[in-house]
């Protein structure tokens, strides 16, 4: 009965998507106030409606419903209460509906926040999410309805694949969601801009907040998952150029070269076909992904089971919005003037190099993944284009770009004077230029490591560089300088955080060039030694979990006298009902690395084989990212740049931004 | 789970996991670098997106043994692989080789890059409408205006 | 200078089309092609079940069509298509040849003893190193060869009732 009353939500939320669309587009074409203040009121309902089908499959699974195919599919009773909540979106169904919730939360919030924006252009936005919502509720409840019953019931279900059963699940898809479904909300904003005509600087700064959410979101959301396939696979690996992955890595590209876009675009009023297109751009990359996990056309370690007919459905839902968003795009981008001049060295002129760069990488990535899928249709060949082919082009890219984003933030607007910003970045360029001779010469490290590192540190340099070029003033001691950099504005903050965060995570990369492996078979009570370290093999038991059975094995960590330093214990797990099995790596992170054991094969004498890695500066790599995501969030946070900040009456606004 | 249509269970077979093994190493260190190098290259058919150097399935264990009985046979890398090819296809090497088909693949990057730098160049010689000055009265209306958030 | 405007709904459009095509089809993104196509069928040398000669090579170019059958007591998908082969075999025009792939022999034995035996004769390939001659990556594969010895079709994955017609059609092609 209460799964009834779900799918009636979803029904009614369908009706009242329709109707904000409606509502809203009308009420912004003629200027009706309460038309456009009904389809706000409609974006809330339709929100409150989603969630609550959400909930209502969410207590299916808690209660273990079986009537509902869904929960039958994906659930079982042995299984734990957070896998039975996280299972919800473990599957397709139940993923898209969170889809839908998260896309129906972006268009209340901007209804209920939206207060600082012009009318017409909120209602637009908003009927632009009630009309997204539709296509997909049509597409949940024609093609991948979650609350369809059956008869007779099941005993049980049939459990969830064993290696979505982790923390991981809890976390990874809702952020990477929020960040993808809230790309949205950019969406509709360049969309709703072009119906009006009008891009101006106020337009930038009005989408700015909502895009750095949904960047942040993003960012937490693809760390999450690369740091979920490092310790849940079992090598070390973290990024595998898998399709989905680079279909999450596309529109975060496109968000970050959006974000520096749209300052060009509020500060010097140029740019503003760029900006918009990237805009465009980034929610489609999301969709795209959609299309991608969800239609079977490309193999991918994420792949939902595949199902034709969904994928032409998604198929027609992206020919409507993208083909129809870049269609009005064509013909309306061009009355866009800009206003702006700006000579070629600036800070104007950086940005659009950045720009070039960022589009061109994710263009790239694109071509790459889609190259096969080309091939086939074209030719009964069938290739593969998997991480040799995009580390050999992205690497490329990436070294202008990281140059690039040192020099960036020291260059004056409209024009720079490279001589004296080279000088200002001495400091930076000596230490890099120290740190590359010392890798090279005295560490003796292999090239591609050192490029990294090197890298990292003309970043995190160049930061340095900015914010004591911010704070300091001649004659100042280092008290006072102290005090005026944490005076700077947030934003400030946030953009040394964001390239900051970037430099660690890069260094962290960088150290997994120089993994070390140790592949080897023990008994009990044999000890070997991993990267200087000593580490005991002390057996393998077997121990019971919920809804698996594992061996267990023990390595102790020893310091040079035998004390113990820490305990290792990776497991191999049997899950009955899903007849899989899982390898669970042990992990022992400190700052500079990572111990990681995995547990191999016994054989018939009773010795195991073992995998044992050190990954130097591993936990840099996920730190990193999420430095990045708070400096996103510490810019969010100042006030200035959100919408509805105050302002005074007083006198003319020349506050100098950034 | 049950979705999977029946192809996709001949693809996961239920065999024991078997990683990459010690074992399975060569004695002859520099072969032994060199295999790894190849395995990193080479595509695991029956998985989704691994290479066969770290992959649990059995036919990836069967691909590492051939590659190293060939290299200890004596072949070069390049006639490694090409034993591979010659059975499985292009499908089988991670790096798309370079044919006339994979053209596009390697030149499209830079393609783009040179092409979107000239087309913005083109852009931004067009006439840029120059911002008219305002006067002291426009001004001070615009702030007016400005002020008024709605 | 309009026409750049129009670059990204052009290339969205392309990409659809490519990715429409694909779906519509019907065809198996995850089915290799074979590269063994119109080529001599691979080396090989296998003991026979219940007899002493065994399958070569040359076995094959005896002037009859031979369907080769690559299966394995393990493979459930195997099972499903035994009902398609007990079928083919019936035909006159056509010999099947099934091959154990990576199977212990009691094992395959037991299989064909429980299912029944489509096969004129049934080799062992115990390591899986011939299947990894002729491509096989899994199981089950469906070869089709001619008179001559020579491969003209695979079929990868289990031959369901909608695939005999193809089948059926490529063998009726081959007939002299």
């Amino acid at each position: 009965m209460i799964t009834e009353i779900g799918h009636f939500a979803l029904i009614l939320a369908f009706i009242v998507a329709v109707a904000q669309s409606g509502l809203g587009f009308v009420g912004a074409a003629k200027h009706h106030n309460g038309a456009m203040a009904s389809s706000a009121t409609a974006a809330v309902v339709q929100f409150i409606l989603l969630l609550g089908a959400f909930f209502v499959l969410m207590r299916a699974y808690i209660v273990s419903d079986f009537s509902v195919i869904n929960v039958f599919a994906n659930s079982h009773t042995a299984k734990p209460l957070l896998y039975k909540i996280a299972g919800v979106w473990g599957n397709h169904e139940g993923s898209m509906l969170l889809w839908v919730v998260i896309l129906a939360l972006f268009g209340a919030a901007v209804a209920v926040f939206g207060k600082s924006l012009p009318s017409t252009l909120k209602s637009r936005v908003i009927a632009l999410h009630g009309a997204l919502g539709g296509l997909f509720l049509i597409f949940i409840l024609i093609a991948s309805n979650p609350f369809l019953r059956q008869i007779p019931v099941p005993e049980n279900g049939q459990d969830l694949n064993p290696l979505l059963q982790d923390p991981g699940l809890a976390f990874h898809p809702p952020l990477l969601y929020l960040g993808y479904v809230g790309l949205s909300t950019t969406f509709a904003f360049a969309l709703a801009a072009l119906i009006d005509g009008r891009v101006d600087a106020a337009w930038a700064r009005w989408v700015r907040p909502w895009t750095l959410a949904a960047w942040v979101c993003l960012t937490a959301g693809i760390a999450l998952g690369s740091w979920w396939a490092y310790y849940e696979l079992g090598w070390g690996g973290f990024w595998f150029w898998d399709p989905v992955e680079n279909a999450s890595l596309m529109p975060w590209l496109a968000t970050t070269a959006l974000l520096h876009s749209a300052i060009v675009a509020e500060k010097r009023d140029a740019l503003k076909g760029w900006t918009v297109l990237l805009a465009l751009l980034a929610f489609s990359f999301s969709l795209l992904g959609t299309f991608l996990v969800r239609s079977g056309v490309l193999t991918s370690v994420h792949a939902f089971a595949t199902d034709p007919t969904r994928g032409i459905f998604i198929l027609a839902i992206l020919l409507i919005v993208i083909g129809g968003a870049f269609s009005f795009y064509a013909v309306r981008a061009p009355s866009l003037r800009g206003g702006g001049l700006f000579a070629p060295i600036s800070r104007e002129g950086a940005l659009v190099l950045n720009n070039l760069l960022i589009s061109v990488l994710a263009v790239t990535i694109l071509v790459g993944t889609l190259y096969p899928l080309f091939i086939d249709a074209l030719s009964t060949a069938k290739i593969s284009v998997g991480p040799p082919y995009f580390l050999s082009v992205t690497l490329p890219l990436a070294v202008p770009l990281i140059i690039l984003m040192g020099l960036g933030p020291l260059l004056p607007w409209k024009r720079a004077d490279l001589a004296g910003v080279a000088g200002r970045l001495k400091f930076a360029g000596l230490v890099t230029i120290a740190v590359a001779l010392g890798l090279g010469l005295f560490m003796r490290l292999p090239l591609l490591p050192i490029l990294g590192f090197v890298f990292a540190t003309w970043l995190a340099s160049a930061v340095v560089t900015d914010l004591v070029q911010r704070s300091h003033r001649p004659g100042n001691g280092l008290g006072a300088t102290l005090l005026k950099a944490m005076a700077l504005p947030r934003a400030a903050w946030g953009m040394a955080l964001a390239h900051g965060g970037l430099a660690i995570c890069l260094a962290g990369i960088a150290g997994a060039g120089l993994q070390t492996e140790i592949l080897t078979r023990l008994t009990p009570g044999q000890e070997f030694l991993l990267d200087g370290r000593r580490l005991v093999f002390e057996g393998v038991a077997s121990v019971p979990g919920p809804n698996y059975t594992a061996q267990r094995g023990q390595f102790r960590w020893i310091d040079s006298a035998g004390k113990t330093k820490g305990l290792l214990t990776p497991e191999k797990r049997q899950y009955p009902v899903a007849k899989t099995a899982t390898t669970e790596a042990a992990i022992r992170s400190d700052v500079l690395g990572d111990t990681y054991v995995v547990l191999g094969e016994p054989d018939s004498a009773g010795t195991w084989s073992i995998r044992a890695y050190r990954n130097p500066l591993a936990p840099w790599i996920w730190g990193g990212a999420l430095i990045m995501a708070a400096g996103g969030l510490l810019s969010l946070s100042d006030r200035r740049w959100r919408i509805g900040a105050p302002h005074k009456v007083s006198a003319p606004a020349t506050v100098k931004i950034g | 789970m049950t979705r999977l249509p029946l192809i996709g269970i001949f693809l996961f077979m239920t065999l024991p996991a078997l990683a990459m093994q010690p074992e399975e190493r060569l004695n002859d260190s520099g072969l032994e670098a060199r295999a790894r190098t190849i395995s990193r290259e080479i595509r695991c058919l029956v998985c989704q997106n691994q290479s066969i150097d770290n992959s649990d399935a059995d036919l990836a264990h069967d691909l590492r043994r051939i590659i190293r009985e060939r290299l200890t046979a004596g072949d070069s890398d390049a006639a490694v692989k090409d034993f591979l090819v010659a059975r499985y296809g292009d499908f089988v090497l991670l790096r798309p080789p370079f044919r006339l088909s994979t053209i596009f693949l390697w030149l499209i990057p830079f393609a783009i890059l040179v092409g979107g730098g000239i087309s913005f160049w083109i852009m931004s010689r067009r006439t840029i409408n120059p911002p008219v000055s305002l006067t002291r009265e426009e001004q001070l209306r615009l702030e007016i205006l400005t002020k008024d958030n709605s | 200078m309009r026409w750049l405007y129009f670059i990204p709904v052009v290339i969205f459009l392309g990409v659809a089309g490519i990715a429409g095509y694909f779906l519509l089809s019907g065809e198996n993104p995850q089915a290799l092609p074979s590269t063994l196509i119109d080529q001599t069928v691979p080396p090989t040398d296998l003991t026979l079940l219940g007899d002493t000669s065994r399958l070569t090579a040359t076995s094959f170019a005896a002037g009859k069509i031979t369907l080769v059958n690559f299966f394995a007591s393990w493979c459930l998908p195997c099972r499903a298509e035994h009902a398609q082969l007990m079928k083919l075999s019936k035909q006159q025009d056509v010999s099947l040849t099934g091959i154990a792939w990576k199977d212990k022999t009691e094992d395959a034995r037991s299989f064909l003893q429980e299912l029944g035996n489509p096969f004129g004769r049934v080799a062992l390939d115990t390591s899986g190193r011939t299947g990894i001659d002729w491509g096989v990556y899994g199981v089950p594969e469906t070869f089709i060869i001619d008179g001559m010895g020579k491969i003209r079709y695979r079929h990868v994955g289990p031959i369901m009732p909608q695939d005999i017609d193809r089948i059926q059609a490529v063998l009726d092609k081959l007939q002299p």
